[in-house]
């Protein structure tokens, strides 16, 4: 175990979304959508975890949340030794100089408006890091640092590939030099040869910054190259957590299995076992009683426990944890 | 599993040439520029490529789905079905075909569903159309569909608004109205691109499930050379609107010929080989108004040298019968560069 | 005389060479091309190149002083002449001179009011949209409101409240009342635009809501706002034109096309240029306009930018 505190250090964040309510505001307000419900865990500095789960498992709310782009509904979530939820504007503004995030799409993140230039001065003028001359070095050296050629300083985000407008979104996160970025999704918009050229960017700023990222991801074929812990999450709640190799090697969340299943393998001769399960991922606004994943789940010991009683996130063995019933025994 | 060579191919696809007049005096984009290849009954084909390298473009081009103005099918390509030419087929008699033996699944199901129907009305739309089927019969037709893609509780389910429904629901509403008419080929543009791995491993399995119960040849388009490694027979590989190579799935992976294949394999992140780094092709796709001189692969290639600046490769046979691959490399092996 | 054939002659030639200089220049550029690719979008520039030329240059065009009555027995109501190219009116002004100068106070009226009326629409909008919850319930009850009134009661009533309404409150009351579809649309916009990563990129950096609003919302909803300012300003001309015809509006002496209009409305019959040149005037710029904010429509579109 470690002794040095880590640097996040997330704890029970809960994020409801009240349902509408009908009758021009005046009804009752419809089922609560439980986006995130009782989500921890901790990662230690230069390190990486991944945030893997299927669309509506509330991975990109955990994101949001964290970086206080929406306000938690509970929890606390500690940086730094401070926590992130309770900080008054004005301390949170000084933090945003401490954690940046990269997103998903690199066409709509960044102004359609702005040249490069422009996008990436202006963090540096809301936290007055540098002006006039000064600036202009620090965006080529931003440029340089993500692989861009500093001609494309002037140009509009339409004029540029996917893939450049994704390094220019990290060039723009660099700018305040953070110490722990969040990637939500930073390739999955992208193709596949340019996919293996930010994640190797990431990788490398990683290294050469000594950078904190919490990455998340939809497969766990991204995360396989980037992640020291693997964190996965279903209808809320992360269903398994654990170092990577645990979790690639072996898995003890049937959702987990199921998933590593079905990551296609470039291999036409590779065995295949696909896990595929029945149905859909019920909606966080209906969940469904018990364990979450009791609808869909292909366990042979699936049983009435399941059903009625949810399963904790408990130690496997060290440092492995997993929310099943079944998880202590083999499949 | 069908072998090319024995029997004649269902769909043959010669040298097709689809241009798009770009505005602002841009030019001409050469989106699909001299695509051939054969579909054999029965078969999948996968057809592999990055965005902007005309896999998109091609199969709309089969079905003349290519908006007109600005796109335009250049004369001379040719597109063989049933002993045609789709090409120059009269709007009426290609009418008789699409929908009816040649049938399209796209990305997005939300956008090929229209959100004031019923499922239900839609699936059984084509049969309608192509088979004059009644009211009672529609109706019947279009919950044996639901039930034959998986549908759960079809007879209710028939009703139901595509709004009501779930992603993978939808694509598989989507299929169900593809095959209501049992086409003998059926398109599959990106067809789980836009879904969750746990749904986009049904919709997998299932489309596997019914080309084997129906018998109906697969065009699988695709950026993801995974998702073609367990369901293809055969495989295309496009770069730069052009065909840069082709083999059976088992031949591509283990002996890939052309380079950007290799680059392609090579930067898929791995389950199964974990790595530190990945490798990952240099530099970006060309733009479609100016694809590169010579080999269109060469700026972007580690291996390029003088020869594949000038001259642009054919497709070459790369010594086992079907596969071929566009590069020099087939023909003057000594000057590939080994791996730094 | 001469000079204001003369002038009237440079402004025609100018403001159509003008126009198609623009076009020649813009039609590199896709937007440009989207722009005059509408039929009438060439003459709508054009005409109200002219326009604003003439109201510029008022003093150089006109011929006579608008206000002067040099002979208000002998020069009443003359048919349009050598010296008179557009008549007189029944006081012996010159009509040219009066549509030549009205078209200062027209033109100024519309552009002034309608950037009131942009500028509060913006800031309302912008401020609902962004910030949601109660301060939208509550900005924007007070819209529906606003739209509900007839706006031409409330400038009745305000109007009762001065003797002489000046020129700027006349200004400052239309765009007062104006504001509240701008606002709709801003805010609809905002509602749309808030939920954009590059937003919360730039929150997620610091950027106080001041900077986001004016920095990275309001410049990515400026195209609809452009084209409904364009609309907007012969909405404005018209009104100011229908207050002036009622007599609330601009007064006498001062010329407007509005009062013009509403001079001669007891000699249609024996008169009928006194009426009618003004009338057209405002036909043209306000039709001119409505091809302009079509043609800045498309130009604008944001679906077409992608391509």
């Amino acid at each position: 175990m470690n002794a040095t505190a880590p640097l996040v250090d997330v704890r029970d964040l809960v994020k409801h979304y009240p349902g509408e309510r009908a009758w021009l505001g005046l009804g009752k307000p419809k089922r609560v959508v439980r986006a995130v419900d009782g989500v921890s865990f901790t990662i230690a500095a230069g390190q990486t975890l991944g945030l893997v789960g299927e669309s509506g498992s509330g991975k990109s709310t955990v994101a949001r949340t964290l970086l206080r782009l929406t306000e938690p509904t509970g929890g606390a979530a500690l940086f730094e030794g401070r926590d992130v939820f309770a900080l008054p504007p004005g301390e949170l503004r000084a933090l945003r100089r401490r954690m940046q995030i990269v997103f998903q799409d690199p066409y709509s993140s960044l102004n359609p408006r702005m040249t490069v230039r422009q996008t990436l001065r202006e963090p540096l003028a809301i936290h007055r890091l540098a002006a006039g001359a000064d600036a202009d070095a620090r965006v080529a050296a931003l440029l340089d640092e993500v692989g861009l050629d500093g001609a494309l300083a002037d140009s509009y985000p339409h004029e540029l590939s996917g893939g450049q407008r994704q390094r220019v979104g990290i060039a723009r996160a660099l700018s305040v030099e953070p110490a722990f970025i969040v990637c939500d999704e930073p390739v999955s918009a992208l193709d596949v040869s340019v996919q293996a050229q930010v994640l190797n960017l990431l990788t490398d700023l990683q290294r050469r910054h000594r950078l904190t990222y919490l990455f998340i991801a939809h497969d766990l074929a991204v995360v396989r190259h980037t992640a020291e812990q693997v964190a996965v999450m279903y209808l809320g709640k992360i269903v398994e957590r654990a170092p990577a190799t645990a979790v690639y090697q072996g898995p003890r969340h049937p959702y987990t299995r199921s998933l590593l299943s079905a990551v296609p393998v470039p291999d036409p001769h590779a065995p295949r076992r696909r896990i595929v399960l029945s149905g859909d991922v019920p909606s966080p606004a209906n969940p469904p009683p018990g364990c979450p994943f009791h609808p869909r789940c292909p366990h042979p010991k699936k049983n009435e426990r399941c059903r009625t009683e949810v399963p904790a996130l408990r130690e496997i063995t060290p440092g492995h944890l997993a929310a099943c019933h079944f998880a202590a025994e083999p499949m | 599993m069908t072998q090319p060579g024995g029997t004649a191919p269902l769909l043959a696809v010669r040298d097709l040439k689809t241009y798009f007049v770009t505005g602002r005096g841009g030019g001409t984009a050469r989106a699909v520029d001299g695509v051939s290849f054969e579909l054999y009954p029965g078969e999948t084909l996968g057809i592999v490529g990055e965005s902007g390298c005309g896999k998109t473009v091609t199969s709309l081009s089969i079905l003349r789905l290519i908006p007109e103005p600005p796109g335009h099918i250049r004369p001379g390509s040719y597109i063989e079905f049933d002993g045609r030419n789709l090409l120059t087929l009269a709007p009426r008699d290609l009418r008789a075909i699409r929908g009816n033996r040649i049938a399209m699944v796209f990305q997005e199901p939300m956008t090929s569903l229209n959100p004031v129907f019923t499922v239900g009305d839609q699936i059984a739309e084509a049969a309608v159309v192509h088979q004059g089927l009644s009211r009672g019969a529609a109706r019947a037709r279009a919950i044996d569909m639901l039930r034959l893609v998986g549908i759960p509780d079809p007879e209710t389910r028939v009703d139901d608004y595509p709004h009501q429904l779930s992603g993978g629901m939808r694509q598989r509403v989507v299929i169900a109205m593809a095959l209501v008419c049992r086409p003998q080929i059926l398109i599959a543009d990106e067809p789980t691109t836009a879904l969750d791995v746990t749904i986009q491993a049904q919709i997998l399995e299932l489309l596997e499930r019914l080309q084997a119960e129906l018998g109906m040849a697969v065009m699988l388009i695709t950026h993801d050379l995974g998702v073609v490694a367990g369901t293809a027979d055969r495989v295309v590989v496009m770069y730069a609107g052009q065909v840069v190579e082709t083999a059976s799935t088992a031949e591509l992976f283990a002996g890939p010929r052309h380079p950007y294949t290799e680059g392609l394999l090579a930067s898929i992140p791995r389950l199964d080989r974990p790595a530190d780094r990945l490798t990952s092709i240099p530099g970006n796709v060309p733009a479609a108004t100016h694809w590169p001189a010579g080999c269109r692969f060469h700026p972007r290639c580690p291996h390029a040298w003088d020869k594949c600046r000038r001259e642009e490769p054919p497709l070459l046979d790369a010594g086992t019968p079907g596969h071929t691959a566009r590069c020099w490399l087939v023909v003057e092996p000594q000057r590939r560069r080994p791996a730094p | 005389m001469l000079r204001t054939w003369v002038s009237l002659a440079v402004l025609v030639a100018g403001s159509t060479g003008g126009a198609f200089a623009l076009r020649r220049r813009c039609e590199r550029t896709g937007r440009g091309r989207r722009f005059f690719r509408h039929p009438t979008a060439t003459t709508g520039v054009a005409v109200l190149t002219f326009f604003v030329l003439v109201a510029v240059c008022a003093p150089l065009v006109a011929p006579y002083d608008p206000s002067a009555q040099p002979d208000p027995v002998g020069l009443q109501n003359r048919p349009p002449s050598w010296l008179h190219p557009f008549g007189t009116d029944l006081y012996s002004h010159d009509v040219l001179s009066r549509v030549v100068y009205g078209a200062q106070v027209s033109l100024g009226v519309g552009t002034l009011a309608m950037l009131v009326a942009l500028t509060l629409g913006a800031v309302v909008g912008a401020i609902a949209g962004y910030t949601g919850r109660w301060i939208d319930a509550v900005l924007m009850r007070l819209v529906d409101v606003g739209i509900a009134v007839p706006r031409m009661f409330l400038l009745l009533m305000a109007v009762a409240l001065w003797s002489r309404l000046p020129l700027g409150t006349l200004i400052v009351l239309i765009g007062v009342t104006g504001w509240f579809g701008t606002s709709r649309l801003v805010r609809a916009e905002v509602l749309s635009l808030r939920e954009r990563p590059f937003v919360d990129a730039a929150r997620a950096l610091g950027a106080r809501s001041g900077r986001v609003i004016f920095g990275h919302v309001l410049p990515n909803a400026a195209a609809p706002l452009i084209v409904s300012a364009a609309l907007g300003i012969g909405h404005v001309m018209l009104l100011e034109a229908a207050l002036s015809f009622l007599g609330i509006g601009v007064r006498p002496p001062v010329a407007s096309w509005g009062n013009m209009i509403a001079d001669g409305r007891d000699l249609l019959t024996i008169a009928p240029w006194i009426s009618l040149v003004p009338g057209l005037g405002i036909a043209a710029v306000v039709m001119s306009l409505n091809a302009v904010g079509d043609a800045l429509r498309d130009a604008l579109d944001p679906r077409e930018e992608a391509t």
